[in-house]
């Protein structure tokens, strides 16, 4: 410990901004995705299980062929993925608070909602990278988007938006509970009825009348059925709106909650 | 000390006078039970203070008030001159801490996690990384910088974690436990560190299970108890205020252990703390006279004595007889 002194006083940089501050927490979670690429197998397997098994075991009678099947589910089961996807990284919000981690964040003079721009960061980045397996082992199997690559492209901007929005729900779960397991569980018990009664798997028109009038309004189905347009190139700005409203009421009321919990000591 | 982030002069003028430290009646509750329980502390500059107390009486909670990361729920205080409750972000700029569990991220490796750090704190990516090597040779990690954390001994990763509060030189800072878990070359390590940093004049305030640690390292030291300072001076004022000295006495037959101890409770009026390996017995003796009656009982109840001693009390004994409680940690002092 004598070569160099590192406890001089050394000259302090001035205080970087929060845009600055966000961007670092940003590249951490760069960084992470670099050692931990495994992150990738959750985040891909149980969407991928869902494509092939409902492709295959119910395509045909869901839809008459496998083909057709795949041509309408495929869209949703993106909104899903990211929806799954977004539960993940609330767990590991509550894994970080844990740690104590968060606890060196909160004495940092830092702009407060840095490490949460890290976390959208992060989180914007599994959503595109395991949207984009998805979408590659539809194409494979025959999947067709309409309206070719502008219109996949407009499709995946609507699907940040909505992870976005959605990230929301998780960072809001992973501060109140300090339990990660309990995160997952509490995420899919909300999760699991919105993903199943919504239009993503099939098309509502069998299920009884007070079901479909929740698949309706279902902002799931919304989201879905934007994104279909956005594929087919049949989307109005209706349907994007409809997608978009509840990404942008959810990120109104979470984001200032999210600061409130994340102060309050 | 001077900080770039404050710029008015005044400012800087008033808050240069005041001590490092300064609460009263620091109030922290959890529903009804109050964790700290209305403390005064007054900490000068540059000083190494250590808080000693039993397990939950209150040390974490009380640094992590004072860290900005809990709010009291009475009283007041001031850090660098900075007012806790209204001025937390100047707070924030003029400390550091290291808690009592590692507040590092796994994942990335060492260097990643310095570099992180020192780029919160405003360093471009050139400085930031002279700034992480410089720190991972002070603390003699440079071979495993390029390692994941999770990869670290529990040793490597605590030296780490005190590293990261030292990517700009604090005015005070907090270590929660700094060498719990470490081995004796470790911590001697870390007792020179902390003596370098004061001589460079940063306060450190820290909690320790190990009183070894307090009566080497600390200046001063505050001992608390179910959320009370109920003690305060330099170690050498602790024992003095103890008392005289302490009565060791050793049996001739364990057996005889229980009724020697319960007689010299009632006699010298004070707890008996007992040796774990055997039949030795320590009391405070408030005059040599009170241990001379009291082995003097002994003998007429026929309990033998194979060994006595009169001695200066140890902090272990002072810590115990403040506390009631058995000191935290004894067997693993270097
Ligand atoms: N978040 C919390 N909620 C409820 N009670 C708490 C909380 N944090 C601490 N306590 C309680 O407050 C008391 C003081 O805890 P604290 O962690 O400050 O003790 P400590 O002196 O640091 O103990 P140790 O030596 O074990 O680290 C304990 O009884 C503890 O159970
Ligand atoms: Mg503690």
């Amino acid at each position: 410990m004598s070569r160099t002194d590192p406890l001089r006083h050394i000259p302090r940089p001035p205080r970087p901004s929060a845009l600055s501050n966000a961007l670092t927490f940003g590249w951490r979670a760069v960084l992470k995705f670099r050692h931990v690429p495994e992150q990738l197998f959750d985040l891909v397997m149980t969407p991928l299980m869902f494509t092939l098994l409902f492709t295959f075991v119910f395509g045909g009678a869901l839809a008459g062929s496998t083909g057709d099947y795949l041509q309408f589910f495929l869209p949703g089961i993106l909104v899903q993925t990211v929806a799954f996807n977004a539960v993940y990284s609330g767990m590991g919000l509550s894994t970080d608070l844990g740690k104590g981690l968060f606890d060196r964040f909160r004495s940092l003079p830092i702009w407060p909602l840095s490490p949460f721009a890290g976390l959208i960061v992060g989180d914007l980045l599994r959503h595109l990278i395991a949207g984009a397996i998805i979408l590659g082992i539809g194409l494979t199997l025959g999947y067709r988007p309409e309206a070719g690559p502008p219109g996949v492209v407009a499709a995946f901007l609507l699907l940040l938006v909505i992870g976005f929005g959605l990230g929301w729900v998780f960072i809001v779960l992973g501060l109140l509970i300090r339990t990660p397991t309990t995160v997952m569980t509490l995420g899919f018990t909300v999760l699991f009825p919105v993903v199943f009664a919504s239009n993503i798997m099939v098309q509502p028109e069998t299920m009884p009348d007070w079901l479909r009038a929740f698949v309706a309004v279902n902002p799931v189905s919304l989201m879905t059925t934007a994104m279909r347009g956005l594929m087919a190139g049949t989307a109005t700005a209706a349907d994007i709106a409809q997608a978009l409203l509840a990404p942008a009421l959810l990120t109104a009321l979470l984001a200032p909650l999210t600061l409130w919990l994340y102060r309050r000591r | 000390m001077p900080d770039s982030t404050t710029t008015d002069l005044t400012a800087q003028a008033q808050t240069a006078a005041a001590p490092a430290i300064r609460t009263r009646g620091l109030v922290k509750r959890f529903g009804a039970f109050e964790a700290v329980a209305g403390i005064d502390l007054e900490v000068p500059r540059g000083m190494i203070f250590a808080i000693l107390g039993p397990n939950g009486a209150g040390k974490t909670t009380l640094m992590r008030m004072l860290a900005t990361l809990a709010r009291p729920d009475a009283g007041t205080a001031e850090v660098m001159g900075h007012d806790l409750a209204t001025r937390p972000d100047e707070v924030r700029a003029s400390i550091a801490m290291t808690g009592q569990f590692a507040s590092l991220d796994e994942d990335l490796t060492g260097r990643e996690n310095l570099v992180f750090l020192a780029r919160l704190w405003g360093f471009g990516r050139q400085a930031a990384r002279r700034r992480a090597d410089e720190l991972f040779a002070a603390f003699e990690l440079t071979d495993a910088r390029h390692r994941q954390v999770k990869d670290y001994s529990g040793g490597m990763r605590r030296r780490l974690d005190i590293a990261a509060s030292l990517i700009v030189t604090p005015g005070v800072l907090f270590l929660d436990e700094p060498t719990t878990g470490l081995d004796p070359t470790a911590r001697q390590g870390v007792w020179r560190m902390i003596r370098r940093l004061s001589r460079s004049g940063v306060t450190v305030l820290l909690t320790t299970q190990y009183l070894e640690e307090a009566d080497q390292l600390a200046e001063r030291i505050a001992v608390i108890d179910r959320g009370r300072k109920i003690a305060e001076g330099t170690s050498r004022e602790l024992k003095a205020a103890t008392g005289s000295g302490f009565l060791h006495v050793t049996l001739a037959e364990a057996a005889q252990l229980d009724r020697a101890a319960a007689l010299l409770e009632e006699r010298l009026a004070m707890p008996v703390q007992r040796s774990p390996e055997g039949a030795r017995l320590s009391v405070m003796a408030r005059t040599p006279e009170a241990a001379t009656a009291a082995l003097g009982a002994l003998a007429a109840e026929g309990l033998g004595l194979e060994d006595f001693a009169m001695g200066a009390p140890s902090l272990e004994e002072v810590f115990f007889a403040l506390t009631g409680t058995p000191a935290p940690q004894t067997e693993d002092a270097p």
